[in-house]
C-alpha cells in the first residue's frame, strides 16, 4: 500500500510534535503554516534581523522554545514544509491553500488541524480607539518585533496571559501602569487546589504577580472597566473597583479575556462541535486519539480547546502516534499511556485556570449601548439588540444575517464571543442554545485574483 | 401535547414567497399560519445575490416581474423598510457581436411588456463606464432594475405579516399533511397541528416533496449558485452588472463590498447544506476580472452558496394543484425568484381570495410536466436564463 498523504496545518507546539511523531515513522507529511517560521504563537520566532535573545523573548520557556525550533528545522528536510502558506478551506478531502498569492489544492488522506488560538475579546466603551490592542497582539509586537504598544500601558481583562504579558513588557523596560483583572481574587483562591496540580505553573503565575507588584505596577482584581477615553488615541481608562471609580492616564491598553480556539477549518471540514461549559466555547468533538467526527481528520493543541503549550505538544504527539498506527505502523502503547497520564494532569490544571479566570459572560449586558460590538462592520450593541428584538432572533447566524455582526473580514473572530452572550441575554436563552457562527471559506481574507496573481 | 391552530390558510415555507404570501393574505383579511422549518428567509431568499432584475427574464416571467418591481418601489410604505432596495440600474454586458444582437432583440421584445431597455454602444460604454474591461463592447441598461439586501426581505415581510396578525412559526417544520374533509391537517414539528382550508406550498427547493405528496411529482433539481464577496472598496461599480451568457454577475453594496456570483456550488437538500466550490469561484473571479479589472486589488472575505429549486425549463411552478383542490404551489424559482418574491405573495393571495390571479400564470402550470396540462411552450420561446 502506498503511503497516505498526511497534511498538518499549523507549525506550533502541536503541529511540530505531530509532524515529528509521523516523521519518526517515516511517513510523508505536508506541514502548512501561515507564519514564515515555525514555533506557533507562544514560541513565535522574530524575523532574522531581530536579535533579542531567546531567553529574553521566551523567559522561563526558552528551552522549550529552542527545542521546538530545532525540531522543525531538523525535520524541514525530511518533510514537505510550507511556511508562509495559509490553509483557507477544507472540502472533499482537499485543502485550499494560498502561497505567494497563488491558490493550490492539497489533497489529503489524513489531516491534523493544529491551528492554535486567538485572543478572546470583549468590547469596552472606547475599545476601538487607536492604542487598544489585543493582549496577544501586544505580545506579538514585543516577541516578534521587539517593540511595545505604548509608553504607558495598562493591561485589562483576565486570564494568565494578562499577567504574563504585563511581566514581559515590564521586563523589557516598558512602563506598565496597571494590570486590571475583571475576575475577583476570591475566584483565584478557590482555584488554588486545582492549580496546585502544576506547582511550577502556579509558581510562575505567583512570581509574575509578585514581581509586578514589587516593581510598582498597580495590580487589581475584581475590576469593572467603565470607559476608555481618548481623542484619536487612548488617553485614559476609567474603571470601578469596590464601588470606587478610578481614572488612569495611559496611551495604550492590552485587552484580553482568555483565548478562543481557532476552529474554522474544523468546521469547514464538517466536524461536529460541542459546547464546552468550562471555557464557554464551541469545540470540535474528538475521541481519545484526537480524531474528530470526520474520519481521518484530527484536531490537536489549542485549536481543539485551550490547553496551553505543554498540552499542545502532548496532543500533537498523541495524534501523530494515532495516525502512524492507522497507517500500519506499530502502535506505541507505552508512550501513548504516558502521554494520556500527563494530559489528564494538565486537564486538571486547565479546570483550575478556567475557575480562576472565568469568562466574564455577564459583562456584555452591562456595557453602554453605544459601544461598538462588531469592529469590522461598526455595529453598536444597541443596534444589535434592537434587531434581535425586531426579528425575534434566537440563533447566531440569524443574528449575523439581520445585524451584520460577524459579517466582516474577521468573520466574527473578534466579536462572536460577545455577540453570543448578548444574544443569549436578549433572547433569554442559555448561551449554548444560540449556537455558533458557521465558518465560510476563505477563513481569512485572500486576494481576489487567487488563481492568477498579478 | 398537541397545539392546535385553526386558520384559513397554512403556508409551508417562509422564504420570500411564503412571507410575502402571509402578508398579502392578511391584508385580504384571511387568517394565516406560516410554517418555516428554520428561520424566515434562511434558505435561498436570505443568501442570494440580491439582484432585483427584470432584464433578461423569460417573457413568461416579465409580466410578473413588472408587477413585482412596482412593489419593490414601495416596500417602505408597505412593510416599514425598503430592505436596502436601490434602483441602481442593471447593465447587461455584451462581449461579442452576437451578444449585441441578442441584447437588441431582447430589448425590442421587452418593450412590448413595458420594460424600457437602453442600448449603449462601444464609445459610450467607454466614456460612461470607464471601469469596465476592454472585452465589453456594448450593453443594455435597465434603468429601473436594481439590488436589495436579501437578508432583510423575507424577515421583513414576515414581521409585517405578524404585525397584521399572522401566526408565524419559525423552527417549525411541516412533517406531513393529510386531508380531513374540506380541511387540511398539517402536522408539524414541536407538536403543532394546523387545520386550514388552503395549503400553500412555498417550500422552495423542497417544494417538490410537497407536490409529490399530493400525487403530482415534478422533475425538480437542486442548484447552488456560487457567490463571493470582497471587503469594502471605494464605490465605483455604479450599476448591478450581468453579462450575456450569465457566467458572472457583480454588484457593489452601499458599504462598499463587491458581491459576485457565477456558476454553481454544491448542495444537499436532505442535509440542508450548501458550499461554494473553489474551481467554480475561480472561474467566476476570472470572468469578473475580465469585465471589471479594478477588482484585481480586492480581498475576498467570504464565499457561499444557497439551495435553490431548479426546473428543467427554468420556470417556477405557480398556481393551483392539478390533483388536490385548494393546494397552491409557488416553488422552483430556478435561480431568479428573489425579484419575483413580492408579487408571488400577491398572486397567492389573489388565488386564495378570488380563485384566479391578475397575472398570466399559464406558463407556470404544474401540469406542464405531466401531460395533464396545456402543451409546453416551444423550446425556441426560451431564451437562455441566467441565475441571478
Ligand atoms: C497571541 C497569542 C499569544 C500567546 N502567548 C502565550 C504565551 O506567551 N505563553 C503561553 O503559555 N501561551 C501563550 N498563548 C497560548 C498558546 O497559543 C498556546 O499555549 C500554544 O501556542 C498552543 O500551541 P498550538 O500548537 O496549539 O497552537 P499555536 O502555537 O497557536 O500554533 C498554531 C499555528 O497554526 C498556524 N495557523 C493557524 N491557522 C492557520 C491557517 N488557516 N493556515 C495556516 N496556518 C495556520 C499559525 O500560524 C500558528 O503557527 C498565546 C496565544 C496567543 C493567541
Ligand atoms: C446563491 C443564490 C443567488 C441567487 N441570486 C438571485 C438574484 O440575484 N436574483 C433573483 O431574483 N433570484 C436569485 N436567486 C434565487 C432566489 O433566491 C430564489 O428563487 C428565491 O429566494 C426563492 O424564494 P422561495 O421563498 O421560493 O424559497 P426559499 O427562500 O428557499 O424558501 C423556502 C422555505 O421553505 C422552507 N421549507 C421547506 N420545506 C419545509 C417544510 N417541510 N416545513 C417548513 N418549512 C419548509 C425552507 O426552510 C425555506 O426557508 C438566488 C438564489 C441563490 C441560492
Amino acid at each position: 500500500m502506498a503511503d497516505p498523504t498526511i497534511a498538518v496545518i499549523g507549525a506550533g507546539p502541536a503541529g511540530i510534535r505531530a509532524t515529528e511523531a509521523l516523521a519518526q515513522h517515516r511517513l510523508p507529511v505536508i506541514v502548512i503554516d501561515e507564519a514564515p517560521k515555525g514555533g506557533g504563537q507562544i514560541y513565535r520566532q522574530p524575523p532574522d534581523a531581530f536579535r533579542r535573545s531567546p531567553s529574553l523573548r521566551y523567559g522561563f520557556e526558552a528551552n522549550k522554545a529552542r527545542a521546538l525550533h530545532t525540531t522543525i528545522e531538523r525535520l524541514a528536510s525530511a518533510i514537505d514544509y510550507r511556511p508562509s502558506t495559509l490553509a483557507w478551506n477544507v472540502w472533499d478531502r482537499q485543502l485550499d491553500t494560498l502561497r505567494a498569492g497563488k491558490t493550490e489544492k492539497v489533497p489529503f488522506d489524513f489531516l491534523v488541524i493544529a491551528t492554535g488560538a486567538t485572543d478572546r475579546v470583549l468590547p469596552v466603551p472606547g475599545w476601538t480607539l487607536p492604542g487598544v490592542y489585543t493582549l496577544g497582539g501586544a505580545q506579538i509586537a514585543l516577541k516578534y518585533q521587539g517593540c511595545a504598544i505604548g509608553h504607558h500601558t495598562v493591561f485589562l481583562g483576565t486570564g494568565p496571559l494578562l499577567y504574563l504579558v504585563a511581566y514581559q513588557y515590564a521586563k523589557a523596560g516598558a512602563t506598565v501602569k496597571a494590570v486590571l483583572d475583571v475576575n475577583a481574587a476570591a475566584a483565584k483562591r478557590r482555584a488554588l487546589p486545582a492549580l496546585a496540580w502544576s506547582p511550577s505553573m502556579l509558581a510562575k503565575g505567583l512570581y509574575y504577580r509578585a514581581w509586578l507588584g514589587a516593581h510598582g505596577v498597580v495590580v487589581e482584581d475584581g475590576v469593572t472597566p467603565i470607559v476608555i477615553h481618548g481623542n484619536g488615541g487612548v488617553s485614559e481608562l476609567t474603571y470601578r473597583r469596590a464601588g470606587v471609580e478610578t481614572t488612569l492616564r495611559c496611551d495604550a491598553i492590552g485587552l484580553g479575556f482568555g483565548l478562543k480556539a481557532e476552529t474554522q477549518l474544523a468546521d469547514l471540514a464538517g466536524c461536529r462541535f460541542r459546547f464546552d461549559r468550562e471555557s464557554r466555547q464551541w469545540l470540535p468533538e474528538r475521541n481519545a486519539d484526537g480524531e474528530s467526527t470526520i474520519s481521518g481528520v484530527y484536531v490537536a493543541g489549542d485549536g481543539a480547546g485551550i490547553g496551553g503549550a505543554d498540552a499542545a505538544e502532548l496532543w500533537g504527539e498523541r495524534v501523530g502516534l494515532a495516525i502512524a498506527a492507522r497507517c500500519g505502523r506499530p502502535r506505541d502503547t507505552t508512550r501513548i499511556a504516558t502521554i494520556d497520564r500527563q494530559l489528564a494532569r494538565l486537564a486538571h490544571l486547565r479546570e483550575g485556570l478556567e475557575r480562576a479566570f472565568p469568562f466574564p459572560s455577564q459583562h456584555v449586558s452591562t456595557i453602554r449601548a453605544d459601544t461598538i460590538l462588531c469592529r469590522c462592520e461598526s455595529i453598536r450593541i444597541g443596534d444589535a439588540m434592537a434587531a434581535i428584538r425586531v426579528f425575534d432572533v434566537i440563533e447566531m447566524n440569524r443574528m449575523k444575517a439581520v445585524t451584520r455582526v460577524g459579517m466582516g473580514r474577521c468573520q466574527g473572530r473578534m466579536c462572536s464571543a460577545a455577540a453570543a452572550e448578548l444574544l443569549a441575554t436578549e433572547s433569554r436563552q442559555d448561551v449554548a442554545a444560540v449556537g455558533r457562527l458557521r465558518a465560510q471559506p476563505p477563513v481569512k481574507p485572500i486576494p481576489l485574483p487567487w488563481s492568477s496573481p498579478r | 401535547m398537541t397545539e392546535r391552530v385553526r386558520v384559513d390558510v397554512a403556508i409551508v415555507g417562509g422564504g420570500i414567497a411564503g412571507c410575502s404570501a402571509a402578508f398579502h393574505l392578511r391584508r385580504n383579511g384571511l387568517s394565516v399560519c406560516l410554517l418555516e422549518k428554520g428561520a424566515l428567509g434562511s434558505q435561498a431568499s436570505g443568501v442570494n445575490f440580491g439582484g432585483v432584475r427584470q432584464q433578461g427574464r423569460h417573457f413568461a416571467e416579465l409580466p410578473l416581474a413588472r408587477r413585482s418591481r412596482e412593489v419593490w418601489g414601495r416596500l417602505a410604505e408597505l412593510i416599514g423598510t425598503d430592505c436596502e432596495f436601490v434602483p441602481s440600474g442593471h447593465l447587461k454586458l455584451a462581449r461579442s457581436e452576437a451578444d449585441l444582437d441578442e441584447l437588441e432583440r431582447y430589448a425590442d421584445a421587452a418593450a412590448e411588456f413595458g420594460l424600457a431597455l437602453q442600448m449603449i454602444s462601444g464609445a459610450r460604454i467607454r466614456s460612461e463606464y470607464p471601469w469596465l474591461g476592454e472585452s465589453v463592447i456594448g450593453a443594455s441598461l435597465a434603468a429601473e432594475d436594481g439590488q436589495a439586501n436579501p437578508r432583510l426581505v423575507a424577515p421583513a415581510f414576515g414581521r409585517a405579516a405578524r404585525m397584521l396578525g399572522a401566526d408565524v412559526r419559525e423552527y417549525t417544520a411541516m412533517i406531513e399533511t393529510t386531508c380531513d374533509g374540506d380541511r387540511f391537517r398539517v402536522h408539524c414539528a414541536r407538536g403543532i397541528e394546523v387545520s386550514a382550508r388552503f395549503l400553500v406550498n412555498t417550500a422552495g427547493a423542497w417544494g417538490g416533496y410537497i407536490a409529490a405528496a399530493f400525487g403530482e411529482p415534478v422533475p425538480i433539481g437542486t442548484t447552488a449558485p456560487n457567490m463571493l464577496v470582497t471587503e469594502p472598496l471605494p464605490s465605483f461599480v455604479t450599476r448591478s452588472i450581468g453579462v450575456c451568457g450569465g457566467d458572472v454577475y457583480v454588484r457593489q453594496v452601499a458599504r462598499g463590498n463587491v458581491v459576485l456570483g457565477g456558476g454553481h456550488g454544491w448542495a444537499d437538500l436532505g442535509l440542508e447544506r450548501s458550499r461554494p466550490l473553489t474551481d467554480v469561484s475561480t472561474r467566476a473571479i476570472d470572468k469578473a476580472l475580465e469585465v471589471i479589472p479594478a477588482l484585481k486589488s480586492a480581498l475576498v472575505i467570504r464565499s457561499w452558496a444557497g439551495i435553490e429549486g431548479q426546473m428543467p425549463d427554468h420556470l417556477p411552478v405557480i398556481g393551483f394543484s392539478r390533483t388536490a383542490p385548494n393546494v397552491i404551489h409557488a416553488f422552483g424559482f430556478s435561480g431568479h425568484g428573489f425579484q419575483l418574491g413580492p408579487v408571488i405573495g400577491i398572486i397567492i393571495a389573489e388565488l386564495v381570495t378570488n380563485g384566479a390571479s391578475l397575472s398570466p400564470l399559464a406558463a407556470f402550470d404544474i401540469g406542464r410536466f405531466g401531460g395533464t396540462a396545456a402543451r409546453p411552450l416551444a423550446a425556441a420561446a426560451y431564451p437562455a436564463q441566467e441565475g441571478e
